[in-house]
């Protein structure tokens, strides 16, 4: 009798809400092209550790206080008096860098494929308020452990309002809501991040997905599977979200959480990136520390505020930076989304426009030296070029012809064939026998063979940039 | 294009350059699974530094836990008299007091490994030389004007610095020589500074060794997590061309 009882309590609910309509359109009749490749794992990986960074953030705050005089030492109190308090703070520290990792390479997958480009500009923007969130909600999470870094970091970025001409002193005054960073900064920071950034970051969430189920995912190609459907309505080159994507981004999450895993155990400072080392001495109000760098993801952007010379200007760059990337739909003008079909031109410009937000990120570690300041200045440039001369270069790009259905590349096992030739072509291996009496093989690296698949393989990026 | 790498390379060639600018530090010997080390560490800990600096974040019962030592000895041979096993490693000096002595109340050492690093650490406590225009008559080859009196120079002996011309008309440290012999010699007070720099480090962070240990098993775990996930995928995926 019982397996009926369940069946009618599942109607009960199925009469009074589309449990299982939600299940269909969303996950199981939800169709999604059969071609993704790596790139797309980033997207349910982000979703995963906004999972994590909720639990984990719960956790701490049953023990963190958010008082300028305790917060220091909560946090050493979770990390050492708590039951795996230890954990749950790497969990969460780690998890932020993590996010922005994850969240940069799903970014730069929709740019280099064309994700928001119509009919998609929606979900890039969405995306885009999603990251500038996500930026807020990091910037006003650092302050909390109350270290030096999270002090003079926060000191710098609000006194940067104040370079805002006629309302910028009252309007830092106003954040801060004192004079300096203080135990009322550090409340209001707290209450933003535990209850208001989150809970717009779901919404933006939820918004990013709803648009993007009601569009449909791109693809490496950039073409529309909508476009050619079977008989019964479904695209020929879709396949259900549920169970093909679900079970191949578990495989993702696996590789993933091992990354995640070793730098939580074995390396969670990350070298003083992902915890800095001066955030290790209490706040001090008095002694401004001789080198002030914010966290690696956002040093991109700290180097173009550096690199202009006026105070205002800089804030205004920092800003535009991150204001061209929501434009980005309207400045490409190619009639082409996927780079796999787009001008040369496109692909050397995304070259350097990757070259330059890493350059960008490391000079935003460094003082800001004479040399230093140059380099930010001439790679401020590019990344500004890359946006703003895009509607010229996109226009004059030779694309290539768009295939009708999806293509198949060669996944990463039937790859590994090729790639143990070439691992035997730059190594010599010769039998060689022991003493003992016993053969063994010797290996060998081999100079002549290590040469030809350097210029191989130079050849063949230099090829794949026409 | 090829201007443009140029150009690139030229501009990072001397950044690399300014980033080498540090003092060489000497290297500290850290091993946290030498508990006997540990141990002298903390007890020179006590007997020279708690004076001053608190570890406020590390109590006496978690060393005892830590370092598989009975709580009645950790009271006996490390805690200073009177403290209790749940006690955190307090300083006996108010803030007060050490303002006006100091000028400034020293600061908490329970995670100075993690802030300045155990090889710092380890040439710091070396490095102090005599310098009478100094108000301490001491001075810090990788602290220069440290408002802090060389605590081991009973141990350690009285070092003189040694200079060679520099390249421009400041004189540079070469190295320190000891001029008046303390009660160790150089071998056994580079042993117990090393001692007391690991016990530092076991401060600044208990945990260490035993979230090393339970790493282990949980990239096992995802390992095995990874193959079955992996042969799921394969299975679901066989028909899809």
């Amino acid at each position: 009798m019982k397996p009926s009882r369940i069946e009618a309590c599942g109607h009960w609910v199925e009469k009074r809400f589309p449990m299982s309509k939600l299940w269909n359109d969303h996950m199981a009749q939800y169709y999604a092209p059969k071609n993704f490749n790596f790139w797309y794992f980033f997207g349910s990986l982000a979703l995963l550790i906004l999972v994590n960074q909720f639990i984990t953030g719960i956790l701490l705050t049953m023990n963190y206080k958010p008082d300028a005089k305790l917060a220091f030492d909560s946090v050493e109190y979770i990390m050492r008096d708590v039951d795996w308090g230890w954990l749950v703070r790497y969990m969460h520290s780690t998890g932020a860098s993590a996010f922005f990792i994850v969240v940069y390479l799903h970014m730069f997958r929709g740019l280099i494929y064309g994700s928001f480009k119509q009919p998609r500009e929606l979900i890039w923007t969405f995306g885009m308020l999603i990251f500038v969130c996500l930026m807020a909600e990091a910037f006003m999470g650092y302050l909390l452990p109350w270290g030096q870094m999270s002090y003079w970091g926060a000191q710098v970025i609000i006194s940067l309002f104040s370079a805002i001409p006629v309302i910028g002193d009252d309007l830092s005054l106003w954040i801060r809501g004192d004079y300096v960073i203080s135990d009322a900064t550090l409340n209001r920071f707290f209450a933003f991040h535990v209850i208001a950034v989150p809970l717009v970051l779901i919404m933006l969430v939820f918004l990013h997905i709803v648009a993007l189920h009601e569009v449909g995912s791109n693809n490496p190609d950039g073409i529309e599977i909508k476009e050619s459907k079977d008989p019964w309505g479904h695209p020929v080159d879709g396949i259900p979200f549920h169970p093909y994507y679900s079970v191949k981004d578990i495989v993702g999450v696996a590789v993933f959480m091992l990354f995640f895993a070793t730098i939580i155990f074995y390396m969670p400072e990350m070298g003083g990136y992902f915890l800095e080392h001066a955030n290790f001495i209490p706040a001090d109000p008095l002694k401004t520390p001789e080198h002030i760098a914010p966290v690696w993801y956002f040093t991109p952007f700290y180097a173009i505020l550096r690199a202009v010379p006026d105070k205002f200007a800089g804030v205004i760059a920092m800003g535009g930076s991150i204001v061209v990337l929501f434009l980005l739909p309207w400045l490409d003008r190619s009639p082409v989304k996927s780079i796999r079909y787009r001008g040369g031109i496109f692909k050397k410009a995304i070259v350097l426009f990757v070259i330059s937000f890493l350059v960008l990120g490391y000079l935003g570690t460094q003082p800001a030296t004479y040399g230093a300041v140059i380099a930010a200045r001439i790679f401020t440039a590019i990344y500004f070029g890359f946006f703003l001369l895009m509607p010229i270069y996109t226009r004059w790009e030779k694309t290539k012809p768009v295939p009708k259905s999806l293509t198949m590349q060669p996944t990463l096992e039937e790859r590994i064939p090729a790639m143990k030739a070439t691992l035997d072509e730059m190594l010599i291996k010769t039998s060689v026998e022991t003493s003992a009496g016993q053969i063994k093989t010797q290996v060998k690296p081999n100079t002549a063979g290590i040469i030809k698949v350097l210029t191989r393989f130079v050849k063949n990026l230099k090829a794949s940039l026409e | 294009m090829k201007k443009l790498i140029t150009l690139i390379l030229l501009l990072l060639l001397p950044m690399s350059v300014f980033a080498s600018g540090s003092v060489g530090l000497q290297e500290a010997d850290i091993d946290l699974s030498d508990n006997a080390s540990l141990q002298r560490g903390a007890k020179t800990y006590v007997t020279y530094c708690l004076g001053c600096h608190s570890a406020k974040h590390i109590r006496y019962k978690r060393i005892a836990l830590d370092l598989g030592i009975e709580d009645a000895a950790v009271l006996k041979d490390i805690a200073p008299v009177g403290a209790a096993i749940y006690d955190q490693m307090h300083s006996a000096m108010n803030g007060h007091d050490a303002n006006k002595w100091f000028g400034t109340t020293p600061p908490d050492l329970s995670l100075i490994a993690r802030s300045r690093g155990a090889d710092w650490l380890y040439s710091y406590l070396k490095g102090f030389y005599v310098d009478k225009s100094k108000p301490l008559g001491v001075n810090n080859t990788v602290f220069e004007d440290v408002g802090m009196p060389n605590m081991l120079w009973q141990l350690q002996g009285l070092q003189t610095a040694v200079y060679k011309e520099g390249e421009g008309k400041e004189k540079v440290i070469e190295k320190l020589i000891i001029e008046e012999k303390g009660t160790m010699s150089e071998e056994e007070f580079d042993k117990t500074v090393n001692d007391l720099v690991n016990f530092l480090v076991y401060v600044g962070e208990p945990v260490q060794l035993e979230r090393e240990r339970i790493g282990k098993y949980v990239l096992f775990f995802l390992l095995m997590f990874l193959g079955i996930a992996y042969l799921l995928k394969k299975e679901y995926w066989k028909d899809i061309h």
